[in-house]
């Protein structure tokens, strides 16, 4: 089966992502395919290379960069709501006068026509949120 | 799946339209969605049937009153807006107190038409059941 994915949520506040990260792992290993994984509203700070959980605690950028390296995922960061919370790739930070940029290895910005491009791709949609 | 097929989506909208972002950005993904010619509607239900509210008056809050889009829906083929009875009720809302929404039918001599459609909770979870892509905000 191939899977779209959707995060809703920000990482830490909110489970979404970890629950987003195990399905994905999950999935993966079953022999399932994930088309892309589509990150938005708060969502999109699970794409910033700048967080620094504690030692003790799961490293959810770190975790989800891995898992795009390993298996070639589409990690795709919605760029509006990007825009809105200050997640920036070289380009974006370029283009818009910004003094830095802070996506992660394995994430890249796109519209939200990934997202609809996404739905009607993948055999189900499943939405990680509140 | 072949290219040129249709899937139905459903867009649910369960949050009131200020306090969190949830609505106005899920009115983003639906206006850049009309762009695929996919089968679409939307579904209010709890606090979302707030979104539909006339006489929204955002003035003295800082945030942009995004009431108006809802109307401009038709111009992008989004027709279907179904309201769960319930939730009004359970709100104290009636249909008097959602705002007018229309659409133009092209295959009726673009007679204007009535929106929004006013569904029960049973026949909310049907509509469900029969999507292919539902996304939740």
């Amino acid at each position: 089966m191939k899977f779209g994915i959707v995060v809703n949520e920000g990482p830490y506040t909110h489970q979404a992502s970890d629950s987003a990260y195990n399905f994905v792992k999950a999935a993966l290993a079953k022999g399932h395919e994930v088309s892309r994984v589509f990150f938005y509203h708060d969502g999109v700070n699970v794409g910033t290379r700048l967080t620094i959980p504690p030692q003790d605690d799961r490293q959810i950028q770190e975790q989800w960069s891995a898992l795009a390296k390993e298996h070639e995922l589409d990690l795709v960061i919605c760029i509006a709501a990007a825009q809105r919370r200050g997640l920036l790739d070289e380009n974006e930070a370029k283009r818009q006068g910004k003094d830095a940029d802070n996506i992660a290895e394995g994430f890249r910005i796109s519209g939200l026509g990934q997202l609809i491009e996404m739905g009607i791709e993948a055999d189900r949609t499943i939405t990680f949120g509140d | 799946m072949s290219d040129d097929e249709v899937k139905k989506f459903l867009y649910v909208n369960r949050k009131a339209p200020y306090g969190t972002i949830y609505a106005q950005e899920s009115l983003e993904v639906v206006l850049i969605g009309a762009a695929f010619d996919q089968d679409v509607a939307m579904a209010f239900l709890d606090d979302g049937v707030f979104q539909l509210t006339k006489g929204q008056d955002t003035k003295g809050t800082g945030l942009k009153n995004f009431s108006p889009t809802y109307r401009a829906l038709g111009d992008y083929e989004v027709t279907k807006l179904y309201v769960e009875q319930e939730s009004l009720d359970e709100r104290g809302l009636t249909l008097d107190d959602l705002q007018d929404i229309q659409y133009e039918d092209e295959d009726d001599d673009y007679a204007e038409k009535p929106s929004i459609i006013v569904v029960s909770r049973d026949q909310m979870a049907s509509l469900m059941a029969e999507q292919d892509v539902i996304l939740s905000f």
